[in-house]
């Protein structure tokens, strides 16, 4: 056999082909997949047994607290994003193979929001009227999620790059990238806080969507970047 | 003006302050095969991950087909098997043909798999395979189109393998040496009967 025409690199074959994988990865393993939203619910129903039931206490920290969850959810996922591939050795393949690398890490990056982004925003306004979420504030909680999920999920995908080569990277990588997770923290929850005093929430949310094009267009070079250092000293 | 598939001048290189190599020089040509052999430690492995561009601190000029080595144009198969646990043979190998860019019929997986005599595990999880079947299946790579590139590094091929996974790995690789490519491999086991084979030692040992 030679070479034959049907080898011609094509880009969205590598994208679609590492998407697929990284979901048939992550649905073969229900237990990974549940434990961060099964963390975010138990967290949050701790916040009216320990702090208070009062209905107004609860509505005032709702958006907070809703934040905070998420984002902790979402730092709880990220440990394993590389781990397990570079113990394989299928970082290494995809990191020699792959042309551009970018491609394969936004459809991991993907994979991993569909997993734990998305559903985080889908189960945020359940969990909002449990805390007694102003009504009109459950709109802008979740457009907030879903334009501030990508970006923790990328930066955190930085921080998991980065400390992949090590053996117990999981404390570095809070300390990393939390400090990283505060503007969309604060811009989400003022979103979130807005709407519950009446106000138009536009302003946060408009900055969120633009960080969070920033953050797709850009941020997937850094963890490539990363991800070929951790290979090499590997 | 013919290039060779590999051609390695004056490679230095240190790992953890301890020179492995220097001055090496390395020539493979086309259907020419090359068993890598030296003591455990000699530097086999960081040669092969230098060329594949996977350690890059070293001094000298490591060229493939005279231009610097770029990754699309060799196959790797190293000590980590590059197979997910998790996911079936055929799940593993698909994989492997989206990263090159394949977009031929998916039927090559099938024919890949029965090539290292692994047709019926196509849908089994990688990790509930005994260890040699894992590293048939990593091998499987080596059956699939993406694998028609001028260069293969092999690190330890035969590791696990039976005498037959041993002729099947050695057909597969007589296979390529016919079709002009290149192979340098690592192993320590007696290497099988391949034309154009020549040996190298590295290490105490040269």
């Amino acid at each position: 056999m030679t070479p034959s025409a049907g080898s011609d690199p094509s880009l969205w074959v590598l994208f679609r082909g590492q998407l697929r994988r990284d979901l048939k990865l992550a649905f073969g393993q229900p237990s990974e997949l549940a434990n961060p939203l099964a963390f975010f619910v138990v967290v949050i129903t701790l916040f009216p047994l320990g702090v208070s039931p009062e209905p107004g206490v609860l509505a005032g920290m709702a958006p907070g607290v809703l934040w905070i969850a998420a984002l902790l959810a979402t730092l709880l996922g990220l440990e394993a994003l590389f781990r397990r591939d570079r113990d394989d050795g299928t970082l290494e393949q995809m990191v020699l193979r792959a042309q551009p690398l970018y491609l394969p890490v936004v459809a991991r990056m993907l994979a991993h929001w569909m997993v734990t982004g998305a559903p985080l925003t889908l189960l945020a306004p359940l969990l909002g009227g449990m805390l007694n979420l102003a009504p009109e504030a459950r709109l802008p909680l979740m457009l907030g999620l879903a334009l501030g999920t990508p970006v923790l999920v990328l930066l955190g995908g930085v921080g998991a790059a980065l400390t992949v080569g090590l053996r117990t990277g999981g404390v570095l990588l809070a300390l990393l990238v939390l400090p990283l997770f505060v503007p969309v923290l604060i811009l989400g929850v003022s979103a979130a806080e807005l709407a519950s005093s009446g106000l138009d929430p536009t302003g946060p949310l408009l900055w969120l969507a633009a960080g969070a094009s920033f953050a797709i267009t850009t941020v997937p070079f850094a963890i490539a970047a990363a991800l070929r250092i951790g290979v090499e000293t590997g | 003006m013919s290039h060779a598939v590999l051609d390695i001048c004056g490679l230095r290189c240190e790992r953890d302050d301890r020179e492995l190599f220097a001055d090496f020089d390395l020539r493979i040509g086309a259907a020419e095969a090359v068993q890598l052999r030296g003591p455990n430690g000699a530097g086999k492995t960081t040669l092969l991950r230098c060329i594949a561009g996977m350690h890059p601190e070293y001094e000298g000029s490591i060229q493939l087909l005279g231009a610097p080595v770029a990754g699309e144009r060799l196959l790797f198969v190293g000590h980590r098997p590059g197979i997910s646990g998790l996911l079936t043979a055929a799940d593993n190998l698909r994989w492997h043909l989206d990263l090159a860019g394949w977009h031929g019929a998916g039927d090559v997986v099938t024919a890949a798999l029965t090539r290292v005599g692994l047709t019926g595990y196509d849908d089994v999880p990688c990790q509930q395979l005994s260890a040699g079947q894992q590293r048939r299946v990593a091998l499987a790579r080596l059956a699939l189109p993406t694998a028609q590139v001028p260069l293969w590094l092999l690190d330890e091929p035969f590791t696990a393998l039976d005498d037959a996974g041993l002729n099947l790995v050695s057909g597969l690789m007589a296979d390529r040496l016919a079709g002009g490519g290149a192979i340098l491999f690592t192993t320590h086991q007696p290497a099988p009967e391949l034309p154009g084979l020549s040996t190298r030692w590295i290490g105490a040992a040269a």
